[in-house]
This record gives C-alpha cells, structure tokens and sequence, in this order.
C-alpha cells in the first residue's frame, strides 16, 4: 500500500518523521484528511488544532501543533508549526493550569494565543477543553 | 628581601586561582558550542520546509505584499544587531558592533535614517554609553535564544515595518506611528570553531534570492540522488494564496532572525571559549614567570644569610686571633 512520507516540524527541532498511511488536520477552512495521492496543497492549520498522523500499524500519533501550515507534495506531507507537542508528552494538569491562567487573562491577545496553546494540548491527550 | 618573596607568592596565588576562573569559563563554552550548534542543527528542517513553502507560494500568489515589496522612498530603516550579554568574549562584540557602525555609515550616505534594535546587554550599554539612541533593546538570552525570543524580537521589527508603509515625507503618515521601511539585521556568522564572520543582511522587503537558494540546494540534491523533477507544479491553497501568504511572511521573518541568534549563540561561545583559552595560557606563563622569580629572589635571600653568617663568623675568628 502507498503511504505518505510525514514530516512533523517544529521551529526549534524535527519533531517526528516517519510513514504513514492518513494524517488528519484541520486548517482554518475546515477538517482535511490526507491520504496517499493527494493532490499538492497548502494550508494554515487552524489555532488550536490537533493534527493525528494514521500509521500504517498501531495507535495514532496524535499531535497538538500550534500556529503551523500543512504543506501536502508529491512526495508527502510536511507539518509546520511554531510549537508541536505529541499527546503522549503533554502534562494534562498543566494545560490545565494554563488554559485557567489565561481565561482569567481576559481579551490580551498573547492570553488568547496561550489559552489557544492549552485547548489544543488538552484536546490532542484527549480531554474536554 | 623576604618581604618582596612574600610579594612574589601572593601573586603567584593569584594568577593560579584566575587562572582557574578561566580555564573553567572556557570549559563552560566548549560545552555550549556544542549544544549551540545541535541547537542550529535542529532548526534547519523548518527553516528549509518553511522556504520550500514560501517558494511553493511566491509562484502562485501574486507578489504584492509589502514584506516583498520595495518601497521607492525609503527614509527610515531599523538596524537589528544581536551582541551578547556577557563579556570575556574577545572581540566579539566589538565586531559585530563596528559592523553595525559600517552599515550604519553606509545607510546614512544613501540619505537613510537608521532606527537601532538592539539584542544583548554589551550593545546596550555600548549604545547608551555613547548617548546613542535606540528604540528598543532585548537581553538575557544571548547564550541560548528561545523561538519565543525570536518572536518577541520579530513582532516589534514587523510592527514597525507595517506602520512604516504609509509614511510620508517627514510625517508619520495616517496611522500616525512613525516606522520603518527596510529591516537590516547583523550578527555574527558561524563559519567554523576558528571563524567567525560579522554579516549584515536585509531582511525586509525579503529578496527572492531566497527562493532560487532554495531551487539551487534542491537541484544539487536532485543531482546528487538523480531523482526526478520534484519541483510542485500547482497547489491547492487552503485559505487563499494571499491569505496563507500574509500568516506566512511574518513567521518567515522571525524564522530568519531565531537563524540569526542561534548563529550569534555558536559564535558567542566559540569567541569566549578562544579568549578564555588564550586568558589561561597566559595565565600559566605569568605564573610561571613570576615562580622564577620568586625562586630567585628565595635564592638571593639564602645566599644572604649564608654569606651573613660566614661574614659573622670570620669577624668573630679574626676577633679571637686578635687576642
């Protein structure tokens, strides 16, 4: 089976690179899912999204990118973002504590940028934000 | 005598424990080098996937965003210079500073007026020692520059590049900030351990080199591997082209600038680990000149009193034959 070529990275390091058979996004036009074949795109990922890369055997690689494009090719999938997190690294009681911090922040944008951080960590691990 | 030997050893205690000061300073940055340049290492896929992108776009979008576009009158242009926030770093930052006064000099002579944005506590205060005016400075991270550094850095130079684009002459135009209209940075190129060179670059409006840099590494790649013509033909844009394109500039420009202090973080390191090599070789010589010395003068003192206590004595044998 054809699989995609996925590359997950973030400013400051490569953060997962690897096969893959679907990775599922949502930019800010809407949920988008990438199988092998796809036609080349580019597109910002929407704030507080969770990226979940499908590979070719067991769980999903689910990953909080926070202020990222998705860059589809030829040759495979490229995942920008300014910060990146895989679920299974994400302090859930953090996020927490993060996003309570910043809703209590108010309108300042740099608050609503953090709060946006927290959901999407929270989400990508699985929990209500 | 004995009080100049009790100098000699005083300082030779002195030099010894510098000495020390120095050799672990320059341990210390032996350690950073390192990690600064896994550091520079590591931010490279980005840099390169965010140019493949950008390029990807420049081919489809049309380029009129200001952060591309040359503006005919250019008056007023912010100069970043990144130095670092601690000394003993040999001539580091006095390169990249006479660097920046190059360029300032060259800015002034095509009628510019230069705004200084200033990163690391020795060009603050170099700045402010000389009275000069800058409009914003930043430190405490020269040593291990954070992306969120690099973004705050980013945001205040972009911000006054935007307000910069309806100024008019001599007036602050209909948003009534004054800003910018070309963004120059210098730091301090890490060409290797023995070199490194202060550069001055344009950031904005950004060059298309940057795109056929790019065409280039990937033809040398395509080369190398004889693979097939990669070169994306269209794209899908999810918003559109100019919308990706106006999210997408901004963050190219604080990519570039964290680029640039990392690169200033490996030179930094490598300046001062230089100087604290060259400190503590001279060091070691110092203190071994001064245990000559000190041994000469402990020589002196024992020929002294030998010769003291022989004069003593042949006084006393040439007083008893008196007798």
């Amino acid at each position: 089976m054809a699989t995609l070529q996925v590359e997950l990275v973030a400013v400051e390091k490569m953060i997962w690179s690897g096969e893959a058979s679907m990775v599922i996004a949502r930019t800010t036009e809407g949920e988008l899912g990438v199988l092998p074949g796809h036609a080349p795109l580019l597109g910002e990922l929407a704030p507080g999204g969770v990226v979940r890369i499908r590979p070719e055997s067991g769980e999903d690689l689910v990953v909080a990118a926070h202020g990222g494009f998705l860059s589809v090719t030829e040759r495979g999938v490229s995942i920008l973002a300014e910060t990146a997190e895989i679920s299974t690294d994400i302090d859930v009681e953090r996020a927490r504590e993060a996003l309570r911090r910043a809703e209590q922040d108010g309108d300042d944008p740099d608050a609503v940028a953090a709060a946006r951080r927290a959901q999407s960590r929270l989400r990508a691990a699985g929990q209500d934000a | 005598m004995a009080g100049s030997l009790r100098a000699l050893r005083r300082r030779i205690r002195s030099t010894q424990s510098t000495k020390k000061i120095f050799s672990a300073q320059e341990l210390i940055a032996g350690a950073r080098i390192v990690r600064a340049q896994n550091r520079v290492e590591a931010s490279k896929p980005y840099a390169r996937e965010i140019t493949r992108v950008l390029s990807a776009l420049a081919g489809s979008a049309s380029l009129d965003h200001p952060l591309l576009t040359e503006r005919t009158d250019a008056r007023r242009v912010a100069v970043l210079v990144i130095t670092s926030d601690r000394g003993f770093a040999g001539s580091y930052n006095v390169n990249v500073l006479r660097r920046t006064e190059e360029l300032l000099g060259l800015l002034r002579n095509e009628g510019k007026e230069p705004v200084l944005y200033v990163v690391g506590r020795k060009g603050e205060t170099y700045y402010r020692f000389r009275d000069r005016e800058f409009a914003e400075s930043w430190t405490g991270f020269s040593e291990q520059p954070n992306y969120s550094d690099a973004q705050e850095v980013g945001r205040a130079l972009i911000d006054a590049f935007t307000a910069g684009e309806d100024d008019d002459e001599g007036g602050a135009g209909a948003d009534g900030i004054l800003g910018v209209d070309e963004l120059h940075i210098v730091f301090t190129e890490f060409r290797s351990l023995l070199s490194q060179v202060p550069v001055a670059n344009r950031m904005a409006p950004l060059v298309v080199e940057e795109v056929e840099e790019f065409s280039d590494e990937q033809r040398a790649a395509q080369d190398g591997s004889g693979r097939s013509s990669e070169v994306p033909t269209s794209y899908e844009f999810e918003p559109s082209a100019e919308a990706l394109l106006d999210a997408l500039l901004p963050k190219y420009v604080t990519t570039r600038i964290y680029a640039a202090m990392l690169e200033a973080a490996a030179s930094e390191s490598a300046s001062r680990r230089r100087a604290m090599k060259s400190a503590s070789d001279n060091a070691e010589e110092l203190a071994k000149n001064l245990a000559r010395q000190a041994n000469q003068a402990r020589q002196a003192e024992i020929t002294q009193e030998i010769s003291e206590i022989v004069g003593g004595a042949d006084a006393l044998v040439s007083a008893g034959s008196d007798d």
